[in-house]
């Protein structure tokens, strides 16, 4: 592999060319990009034609054309494609930045989504809201209770009523360059200690108030969720001063830290997992102290255009067989047991995608005022405009 | 029959400028109205907007003065920097470039505006990150020159960014410029340096006076380049009103930015104006 000369080499026209095309297909990393596009959204349509004389006989009940709303780098294109040849059914996929973003666009309305994914945090909000359907779980029969794990289905039921199912769960972790950083770091104390000291102007943390007000709170001992002011105002001043010595403030880290301008970073499962199969001195932990633990389900609004189609493509993507091809693609750790036993022995094995047990016990998962709270809001701005 | 006339002109002109008239109804003021009336409401508990008759998020205003101060920084000085960069450009192409390759040379000034300012944005990130130029820079001896991220990369992306709206109107108005009274100049004694002070800048600075309005303008909205280039730490009133609608999801507060911002930029453009009806003599200044 000439990977090693390629690293530090500056970008060459190819590079450069693969960079505008994965821009172009909207499959930068995650919150960030997007959003970065004002209004972010850029929509791929794969496969908008599709055979007149392929078409199977059921296509005409699902309609030509469905829209789903995802995070970028989350699929496996071929998965739609797939989808595509067997239903006749074209699928837009729109890419996100965040869920605020996601809320945003379905409380003004007329988003044309006919399946999202939605992080668990944000399930109750839309229920509140009236924004999405109770599930006919009669419609998703690739779907299985028994094989899911409780821990990461619970918040898809709202009073008894399942209105979203899980697609993978994940970790908000720390991902680290570590022929950079040779100070051990294994608690978001740590990492902001770090970040003022060996890796100053090297260091990222996300756009996106949960998380960095959240492992702020957990450095300084506080709970992820916590919204006391005391509380949030200790880890305001944290913030602003850790910040002169940031790289940037950016949920689009990959890039950073594939280039080697940035060193260390707040960083998800999915993320963690493809940087360090592609350089692998960039690790992967879990701070000791906390931090977030979260899981995506699939959800439909109420709003959608072409349910039969969205259930169509949920139960498709609720097929054990499929799902695997995701998971490998994306490489978020699944809910499904059966799922489990089909992956192959070194996705299982990774302890990025898989931490041992031990290690997710002194995570959190978000909660739903955590994402609504305005204080916290107000924090994020104090912080990005000191 | 004169009547007639006249009535079927009228209608005939009423049908030409009714789609521009119908488009910004549609498109600009009633956004607008919404927007006052947002402005005067409050957020709903879950975000969004819930009526209300308050002038609460008015005077919420100062939580977001950092944000309106780097703004109000950046826009003029952004554009002052764009017209030292732009006027020498536009001397060149309008006075001393052969008239063979002016057009082609002009065209070259606005061929970036075929790629969106997006991707080339997105270029930038990686000729300034450390595989770019700080590379090349460490090659020659120059070690550790870190310039992405800055609020040098944010200044040269702005540069960049509005160059060519700058030039154009700098250029149309020198290109009017009547060569006669450069030469009544020298023969009158003065040299060129005080030909260029006393006669050329002058009669260029209506146009100078558009481009500085125009980028100016644009700067107090400018989103994207302080968000690419410099990551996220630099915050104008554009990242603000993002933040605001995207991810707390503050109508009301948002809503009361926006309008502010738009009173400041009434504000700007009438100044401008009266500047240039002042410097020009005359109350007939084309903006644009």
């Amino acid at each position: 592999m000439s990977k090693s000369y390629k690293e530090n080499a500056p970008i060459s026209v190819e590079q450069l060319t693969n960079e505008l095309m994965r821009l172009k297909r909207g499959s930068v990393t995650r919150r960030h990009f997007l959003g970065v596009t004002g209004l972010g959204l850029a929509s791929a349509v794969l496969a908008h034609e599709t055979s007149l004389f392929s078409t199977p006989a059921f296509a005409e009940d699902l309609g030509k054309q469905m829209s789903i709303a995802t995070w970028p780098n989350y699929h496996d294109p071929a998965t739609f494609e797939a989808f595509t040849a067997a239903t006749g059914v074209a699928v837009e996929v729109n890419v996100f930045g965040s869920n605020e973003e996601m809320l945003a666009k379905l409380q003004a309305g007329g988003t044309g989504w006919d399946l999202f994914v939605p992080t668990n945090y944000t399930i109750s909000t839309y229920v509140k809201l009236g924004l999405i359907d109770p599930l006919d779980m009669a419609k998703v029969p690739n779907y299985n209770a028994s094989t899911e794990t409780a821990r990461f289905t619970a918040e898809g039921v709202v009073d008894g009523t399942t209105y979203a199912v899980p697609k993978n769960w994940g970790t908000t972790g720390i991902a680290l360059n570590s022929t950079k950083i040779k100070t051990p770091v294994t608690s978001w104390k740590d990492f902001f200690q770090v970040a003022q000291g060996e890796a100053d102007g090297r260091v990222m943390v996300h756009d996106y108030q949960l998380t960095t007000i959240g492992n702020a709170l957990v450095s300084l001992g506080y709970s992820f969720n916590s919204v006391k002011p005391e509380e949030l105002a200790k880890a305001e001043e944290l913030l602003i001063k850790v910040k002169p010595h940031l790289y940037a403030i950016n949920s689009d880290y990959q890039p950073g830290m594939r280039a080697g301008d940035a060193w260390m970073t707040m960083c998800w499962t999915n993320d963690g997992a493809q940087l360090n199969r592609d350089v692998p001195e960039i690790k992967f932990v879990l701070g000791k102290d906390g931090g977030e633990i979260w899981s995506d389900f699939y959800a439909i609004p109420k709003s959608a255009a072409n349910k039969p189609a969205g259930y169509a493509l949920l139960n498709y993507l609720m097929d054990p067989a499929n799902a695997v091809k995701e998971h490998i693609a994306n490489g978020a750790p699944t809910t499904d047991s059966r799922v489990l036993s089909l992956l192959p022995k070194e996705v299982t094995s990774n302890t990025i995608v898989y931490p041992p047990e031990a290690e997710l016990t002194p995570l959190e998962f978000g909660a739903a005022v955590t994402l609504t709270d305005p204080a916290r809001a107000e924090v994020m701005a104090r912080f990005k405009s000191a | 029959m004169a009547l007639a006339l006249n009535t079927k002109r009228g209608m005939v002109t009423a049908a030409l400028v009714a789609p521009a008239v119908a488009w910004l109804f549609i498109f600009l003021v009633l956004p607008f109205i919404a927007m006052l009336v947002f402005s005067v409401g409050e957020r709903a508990p879950e975000g969004g907007y819930q009526p209300a008759f308050t002038f609460a998020q008015f005077a919420n205003l100062p939580a977001r003065s950092a944000a309106f101060w780097n703004t109000l920084v950046l826009a003029p000085v952004g554009s002052l920097v764009c017209l030292v960069v732009a006027y020498p450009v536009a001397y060149y192409l309008a006075v001393r470039a052969s008239p063979r390759y002016r057009l082609l040379l002009v065209s070259l000034v606005v061929v970036p505006f075929w790629t969106s300012l997006l991707v080339r944005t997105y270029a930038w990130m990686y000729l300034l990150g450390s595989r770019g130029i700080p590379h090349l820079l460490d090659m020659i001896g120059f070690e550790d020159v870190r310039i992405l991220n800055t609020p040098g990369a944010v200044l040269l992306g702005i540069v960049y960014g509005y160059l060519p709206l700058m030039i154009m109107p700098i250029y149309v108005s020198l290109e009017k410029l009547d060569r006669r009274l450069l030469e009544a100049s020298a023969d009158l004694g003065a040299k060129p340096v005080s030909t260029f002070f006393s006669v050329t800048l002058p009669l260029s600075l209506p146009g100078v006076m558009t481009g500085l309005a125009l980028v100016t303008i644009l700067l107090l909205g400018e989103y994207l380049i302080p968000q690419l280039l410099g990551g996220g730490k630099v915050f104008f009133i554009g990242n603000a009103l993002v933040d605001l609608f995207l991810q707390s999801r503050n109508w009301p507060f948002g809503s009361a930015i926006a309008v502010t911002l738009v009173v400041v930029v009434v504000f700007v453009l009438l100044i401008a104006m009266r500047i240039a009806w002042k410097i020009a003599g005359t109350r007939q200044v084309d903006l644009v």
